[in-house]
């Protein structure tokens, strides 16, 4: 098998905010089509990486590259333009915007009546929804409609939708099922299955662990701050991953403990330990 | 445009509450209100509060407030005073002296609201203190008095400071114009769905390319222009620039404006709305005058006005969110 260039890869990433280290040493390749579970425990420093790729930080040394070409990131547009599009849990849309202005927000289509640039309304729903509708959303039929009456699957579906329409190749999803129904979490991970197979590569950080087996073809997870665990599907089993997330502690016993505890205690949970 | 989507437009309520106002006091006013003197008094209000209120409430859609525009009134004014009627130069270099000082504080207020964490209601408020200490400060200094006279020629005269029939301030027009300029603006140009987007999202917004920094300190221009020219308007209306005075347009401005539906936090809002705000107010602010009432009935109607646009804002937001989720 040839090793084909990834769409992005870092070499020895290092981000420290002032004296504070939080990320050491993070070498990481990300290739198209592929879907990578970014996984670690609260304050891993997970959101700071991608922040990191999505050029809101600066890296504090070492190197990133595009296609294996060295990029660096000076602010977030930046990486808009390489491609990289960033989708933060809540959609991080407008809710009293309509879908077809949101969807085009810094990019509006215009049409021109004599000397004045006009706001081109149709176009902009029409598209809007004919793309969200490509990912089987097909609820979302109006335009018109305001971005804060969706429910959260949807919103996320639609910032996913807008990152692909604007030709997005690496869409990285911070969370995106944290507030999400089982329901609306599996719609979800469906735009992100159907996201690879149009060939974008995915960055897909969450903490559950069936999200990520769902979809994750690439695994990687950071504690405090450092790559501790870097494996293909199929490499390590549930309860290593679950383990590994939790920091390396344990986690998994815990599961089979609540359970047992449970049968012998008329199905109360344990108290919580201090 | 269904029905029910005509109901749920905070435009609707501000319609309702104009009628109801208007009738309210056409009812006390009698003949006079309902006539040409009613109308041009109440439109003369209407048309100098307006053409702050435009600026003032797209900086509010976009998540910002402006107090300083209170300072920037006599500030122009007695600028164009003393250039054109202390020193003698002709009419328009004073006003565009006038007019500088209204683009440079909005400026300095743009500049420091983008720059600093600091709230932009803190950062106007210390501009509006800065710049009534220094009007105060130069007009005592150069004409050693606080207040300068100016007789303007009479085109300038005709353009900024005629009364039409007698009765109606050309500012009126002035400020259909700006109302119109406005909604081109923010309703059909695409550069309104940026203001829109900064106010729902700073961050997201920036992140999708939209030039915020350049945007806000652009809007904070535009309020100071707008209210440096109602100053120069004044001037050349009554012929005589004082240094106190303006504070009013702080809180008439905002009461306009959210009257008219745009929401205090950012985000939602219309020039019509805007607009329709301000004829309410004004309405109220000059309806007592011909009805005879006592003046602090005056104060008690627009307070509960405001308080009124409040919540219904509010609750118009939370409507026509659910509304958006159940139409399906
Ligand atoms: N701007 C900053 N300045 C200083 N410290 C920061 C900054 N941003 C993040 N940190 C620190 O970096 C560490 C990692 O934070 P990060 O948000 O990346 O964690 P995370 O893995 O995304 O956690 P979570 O799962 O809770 O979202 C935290 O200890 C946090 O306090
Ligand atoms: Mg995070």
């Amino acid at each position: 098998m040839t090793e084909k260039t990834a769409v992005l890869e870092l070499r020895n990433v290092n981000k420290s905010f002032g004296p504070i280290d939080v990320l050491h040493d993070i070498s990481l390749k990300v290739n198209a089509g592929e879907v990578l579970c970014l996984l670690g425990d609260n304050g891993a420093g997970k959101s700071t990486l991608i922040k990191t790729l999505a050029g809101v930080h600066k890296p504090t040394s070492g190197e990133m590259f595009m296609d294996g070409e060295k990029v660096s990131f000076e602010r977030p547009k930046d990486a808009a333009d390489r491609g990289i599009a960033t989708v933060h849990q809540f959609g991080g849309t407008f809710p009293l915007m309509t879908i077809g202005r949101s969807f085009f927000v810094g990019v509006e289509p215009t049409k021109r009546i004599g000397p004045f640039r006009i706001f081109d309304r149709k176009t902009a729903n029409e598209t809007a929804v004919k793309a969200v509708q490509e990912f089987g959303i097909t609820r979302i039929d109006d335009g018109d409609r305001l971005i804060g009456g969706l429910s959260g699957g949807e919103r996320q579906s639609l910032a996913i939708a807008r990152a692909v329409h604007f030709g997005a190749r690496v869409l990285i999803l911070d969370e995106p099922t944290a507030a999400l129904g089982v329901k609306q979490a599996s719609h979800v991970l469906r735009i992100v299955l159907e996201a690879k197979k149009r060939g974008l590569a995915v960055i897909f950080i969450t903490h559950q662990v069936t999200h990520a087996m769902a979809v994750g073809d690439h695994f990687a997870v950071l504690i405090r701050g450092a790559l501790a665990a870097n494996f293909m599907r199929g490499e390590k089993s549930r309860e290593e991953i679950t383990d590994l997330m939790a920091g390396g502690e344990a986690l998994a016993d815990l599961d089979t403990e609540i359970e047992s505890h449970m049968e012998t205690h008329e199905g109360h949970p344990p108290p919580p330990a201090h | 445009m269904s029905l029910g989507a005509i109901a749920i437009r905070p435009e609707t309520a501000s319609v309702v509450g104009l009628v109801v106002v208007y009738i309210f006091f056409a009812a006390f006013g009698g003949a006079a209100f309902i006539g040409a003197p009613g109308w041009s008094s109440w439109l003369n209000i209407a048309a100098e509060v307006g053409i702050i209120a435009l600026p003032v409430g797209l900086l509010m859609i976009s998540g910002e407030f402006d107090i300083s525009v209170g300072s920037i009134v006599p500030a122009a004014s007695m600028t164009a005073a003393i250039i054109s009627g202390h020193y003698d130069w002709p009419a328009y270099v004073g006003i565009l002296g006038g007019l500088g000082v209204g683009a440079l504080v909005g400026y300095v207020n743009g500049f420091l609201v983008t720059r600093t964490a600091i709230p932009s209601l803190i950062v106007t408020i210390g501009t509006m203190f800065v710049v009534m200490g220094l009007t105060l400060g130069l007009a005592v200094l150069i004409k050693g008095s606080t207040s300068v006279s100016y007789v303007p020629d009479p085109i300038t005269k005709s353009l900024l400071g005629h009364f039409i029939n007698g009765m109606f301030n050309v500012s009126i027009i002035w400020w259909i114009a700006f109302a119109v300029a406005f909604y081109y603006f923010l309703h059909i140009s695409p550069m309104g769905n940026w203001v829109f987007a900064i106010g729902g999202d700073r961050e997201t917004a920036r992140n999708a390319g939209i030039p915020t920094r350049q945007l806000t300190v652009g809007l904070y221009i535009l309020s100071g222009l707008a209210a440096a020219f109602v100053g120069i308007a004044q001037l050349m209306t009554y012929q005589s620039a004082q240094v106190a005075g303006g504070q009013a347009f702080i809180f008439n401005s905002i009461m306009c404006v959210v009257i008219g539906g745009v929401l205090l936090t950012g985000g939602a809002g219309s020039v019509i709305g805007i607009v329709l705000g301000t004829m309410t107010f004004a309405v109220v602010n000059q309806g007592i005058f011909f009805s005879g009432l006592d003046s602090n009935i005056g104060s008690i109607i627009i307070g509960a006005l405001l308080l009124a646009a409040v919540l219904s804002n509010d609750g118009f937001r939370a409507l026509a969110l659910r509304y958006a989720t159940k139409k399906k």
